[in-house]
């Protein structure tokens, strides 16, 4: 089934009230960030759309696909699954190793070709720490298991609307984890406390109180700020790959980001 | 009447996602009676008894909360009854995982926790493997790639259940679950039996020998490398 757009039909916030912004239609192709303070009901929102809520969940949205009510086995059987999410959460559960992991994984989405170990390398561009097909999942460190979860997501469960609920906590190069689960065509949303994602996106949905309060829409501007940032970002990264190294700091180039940063 | 069975191990958020849909019930004007099976204690009645509903509670004391509760099945409905209820809802802490409460012309739901992990459905046995509605809690908590497992492995223990992924804390689960209750067409008959056999063995553990050792038990008794016997008169 071929996605134009997806449509948030407004419900109500934590008081009971109808959400300001009405019905919201995101197409093919638009990056959406959600921005918010803590319980403002981000997460709420990206897990409405991706079970398609029906009215059913704490704040009565209604999720439609191309203008229409999903039918139940879009909503529930993985292999017609049109969402792919990357949650908030930071370990596993599953008491076994990754590649078994990865395997049982993409059987229950119905992709018996994809290459487990392409799934693992790529999760190794993420991380400082390589990840091995036979490391138990529980083992896995912070930055590890996100980086094995952007993989999983991007590969298989590669569907035309990507979720991401926070992409930034965990030390992985998030530039490039973004880059790899939003494909052409896609639609993504990205939950994000972090400037360098918020302003890459085309269009961010402000929340207040678990409802959709307003939308801006990101300038030519705010696009250049956020490819700097990205610069001091990556810099960053860099030098807390050295640190967890046990590698000695000789030198940053302050230079190259006063240069950045004189942009802003 | 119907007879909604609700079974699942301890903590898994059975009582949670029960409040949620007992909620949307009673708004539909539905007459629910609850009754609570637990081994030594509960809080659930009180929590129940918030929302105005009819509440009984059953320790189970020394045996299987389940086992305590089928015994028992014709007093629980009994004291529905009494209440004039269309609905009577029982929820019971399984602990043995080989038997299951359901009996033939009730509604099973199963309640499980997905952060058990994948391997958990195989372990729980018949009262998953048995259940019409499998309803599973904690999503919130685990990866979407998991829960897709889970609900995969739980498929391959029972093809035929319908599954509902819920959420104790959110409500997430609970309009389905009410409109599954409301819409199914079972009432519970004079004849009732099991759907599955509870463990068929009675050993001298089960009437209360304490000593270790095989010379002190009698009964129906299963070796380490999966024999079994007979010890006994
Ligand atoms: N994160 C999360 N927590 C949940 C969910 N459902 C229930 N809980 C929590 O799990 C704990 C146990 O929930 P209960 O509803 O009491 O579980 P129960 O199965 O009725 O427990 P017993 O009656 O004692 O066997 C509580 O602290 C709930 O708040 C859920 O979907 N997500
Ligand atoms: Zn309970
Ligand atoms: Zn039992």
């Amino acid at each position: 089934m071929e996605i134009h757009q997806i449509t948030i039909q407004a419900g109500i916030d934590k008081l009971g009230n109808t959400e300001r912004l009405p019905d919201l239609r995101i197409n093919k192709g638009e990056i959406y960030g959600i921005v918010g303070p803590t319980g403002s009901g981000k997460s709420q929102l990206i897990a409405d759309i991706e079970q398609l809520a029906q009215g059913d969940t704490a704040s009565k949205r209604r999720i439609l696909i191309n203008g229409a009510i999903p039918s139940h086995e879009l909503r529930s059987d993985p292999r017609k699954k049109m969402v792919a999410q990357l949650s908030q959460n930071m370990n596993f559960f599953a008491d076994m190793p990754v590649a078994d992991f990865l395997k049982l994984h993409a059987k229950c989405r119905g992709k018996s070709k994809v290459d487990i170990k392409q799934v693992i390398s790529i999760a190794n561009t993420l991380t400082g720490e390589p990840i091995n097909a036979s490391d138990n999942l529980t083992i896995l460190s912070g930055g590890q298991t996100r980086a094995l979860m952007v993989a999983d997501v991007a590969i298989i469960s590669e569907s035309p609307i990507v979720l991401i609920d926070e992409i930034e906590n965990a030390g992985i190069k998030k530039h490039e984890a973004l880059q790899l689960l939003s494909g052409e065509g896609k639609i993504i949303l990205v939950v994000t406390h972090d400037p360098v994602l918020a302003l890459s996106a085309q269009k961010r949905i402000i929340m207040r109180n678990g409802g959709m309060r307003d939308i801006i829409e990101s300038t030519y501007r705010e696009k250049q700020i956020s490819l700097q940032l990205n610069d001091i970002d990556r810099c960053i990264l860099a030098l807390r790959e050295d640190v967890r190294a046990g590698r000695k700091i000789e030198e940053v180039n302050f230079e190259a980001l006063r240069h950045e940063l004189s942009f802003l | 009447m119907k007879f909604i069975i609700v079974a699942g191990t301890p903590g898994a958020g059975k009582t949670a996602v029960l409040i949620h849909t007992l909620k949307i019930l009673l708004q539909q004007n539905v007459k629910p009676s609850v009754v609570k099976i637990d081994c030594l204690y509960s809080d659930d009645p009180k929590r129940f008894a918030k929302l105005g509903v009819p509440v009984q509670l059953g320790l189970s004391m020394d045996m299987c909360p389940d086992h305590f509760s089928i015994y028992n099945t014709d007093a629980i409905l009994e004291f529905a009854r009494a209440q004039n209820s269309e609905f009577l809802i029982m929820e019971t802490a399984g602990l043995c995982h080989r038997c299951a409460p359901y009996t033939t012309n009730s509604l099973g739901v199963c309640v499980i926790d997905a952060t058990s992990g994948p391997n958990n459905p195989m372990k729980v046995g018949p009262f998953l493997s048995c259940a019409d509605i499998v309803v599973i809690t904690k999503g919130d908590m685990i990866s979407q790639a998991e829960r897709e497992i889970f609900r995969e492995c739980i498929l391959e223990t029972n093809q035929n259940c319908s599954i509902i992924e819920a959420n104790g804390l959110s409500g997430q689960g609970a309009s389905e679950l009410a409109l599954q209750i409301r819409s199914t067409k079972k009432r519970v008959s004079e004849n009732e039996s099991l759907r599955h056999n509870a463990p068929f063995a009675v050993c001298t553990l089960c009437a209360g020998e304490k000593r270790v050792g095989a010379e002190h038990h009698r009964g129906l008794l299963r070796k380490m490398n999966g024999m079994q016997e007979y010890v006994g008169e």
